[in-house]
């Protein structure tokens, strides 16, 4: 009787567990169906930027919107998606071709601009989500009251505090309203605390997948 | 009155509180902020004169460099 119970109340927790899980379900013919027509625009390209992009080129998303002004910098290879020898190159122009080596198919629209309150609804108004990717926190706050104050119906996706190493569970994604905010949102950066490609892979990487968690709604 | 601040019920022995006291009561020293009421974004410059009233849902976001 004992064992009975016990076998049927495990049966119960599978159920649930079962249940938790039984969200969408697509085939990956089906996900990129749906996603070709997406856009999502991408402020800054640098290392949270370039790898949320391209995480987003290879799942499919139709049109993605890279907006950054800067050059790379050696020292960025310690976690931006670029290559040696694109030293020197303006990182919207390198991201265009490494995006366009791995999925072709996606359009890419290039802004090689400095965002501002000014141009940012114009270069954002047809996404679907904004991912924020910046560096400095000056420029996340003004993305984020830029964003929130034109753009009341878009969902926006931050990436705060994913300085150093280790730590990996600090790692997470919190929603308010439409914005979503991913990393520890703790970990600054500083001289001996530097940004390193894995946490700031991580949390590109949750930009990414909060992106396709909304797209595919 | 009670009002809930990221997620937290807090009890502030007011009638309404100003955004700006509200930051300086709750020891929010850092200057990069976002702060929205009730899902409303509150700019910097409107912290003095946006009140905050029983039941009201603060969000207090700072923001810190990294990227």
């Amino acid at each position: 009787m004992g064992k009975g119970k016990y076998f049927i109340l495990c049966k119960f927790d599978l159920v649930f567990i079962f249940a938790s899980f039984e969200r969408q379900r697509m085939t990956f013919d089906e996900i990129k169906a749906h996603l070709r027509g997406k856009t999502v625009g991408i402020a800054g390209c640098g290392g949270l930027g370039s790898n949320c992009a391209v995480a987003l080129a290879r799942v499919g998303v139709g049109t993605l919107v890279l907006a950054d002004y800067d050059v790379i910098i050696i020292s960025n290879l310690n976690r931006q998606y670029f290559f040696l020898d694109q030293v020197g190159m303006l990182k919207t122009e390198a991201l265009e071709i490494n995006i366009g080596r791995i999925n072709p198919d996606v359009k890419v629209i290039l802004h090689n601009v400095m965002l501002t309150p000014e141009n940012i609804p114009a270069i954002f108004k047809d996404c679907d989500v904004i991912i924020e990717a910046f560096d400095l926190a000056d420029q996340k706050q003004m993305l984020i009251e830029t964003v929130l104050s034109v753009f009341q119906e878009k969902y926006l996706v931050l990436g705060l505090g994913m300085a150093g190493w280790g730590l990996s569970n600090e790692l997470m994604v919190r929603a308010s309203d439409k914005m979503y905010i991913c990393g520890d949102g703790v970990s600054e950066i500083s001289s001996d605390h530097p940004p390193l490609a894995p946490r700031v892979g991580i949390v590109a990487n949750q930009q990414a997948n909060v992106a396709l968690e909304i797209l595919l709604k | 009155m009670k009002v809930l601040l990221n997620n937290r019920v807090e009890e502030i022995e007011r009638e309404e509180i100003s955004v700006s006291e509200l930051l300086s009561l709750k020891n929010y020293t850092f200057k990069l902020l976002i702060v929205k009421i009730n899902g409303h974004l509150v700019k910097r410059d409107e912290y003095g004169g946006t009140f905050i009233h029983e039941g009201d849902d603060v969000m207090v976001l700072h923001l810190i460099s990294g990227g």
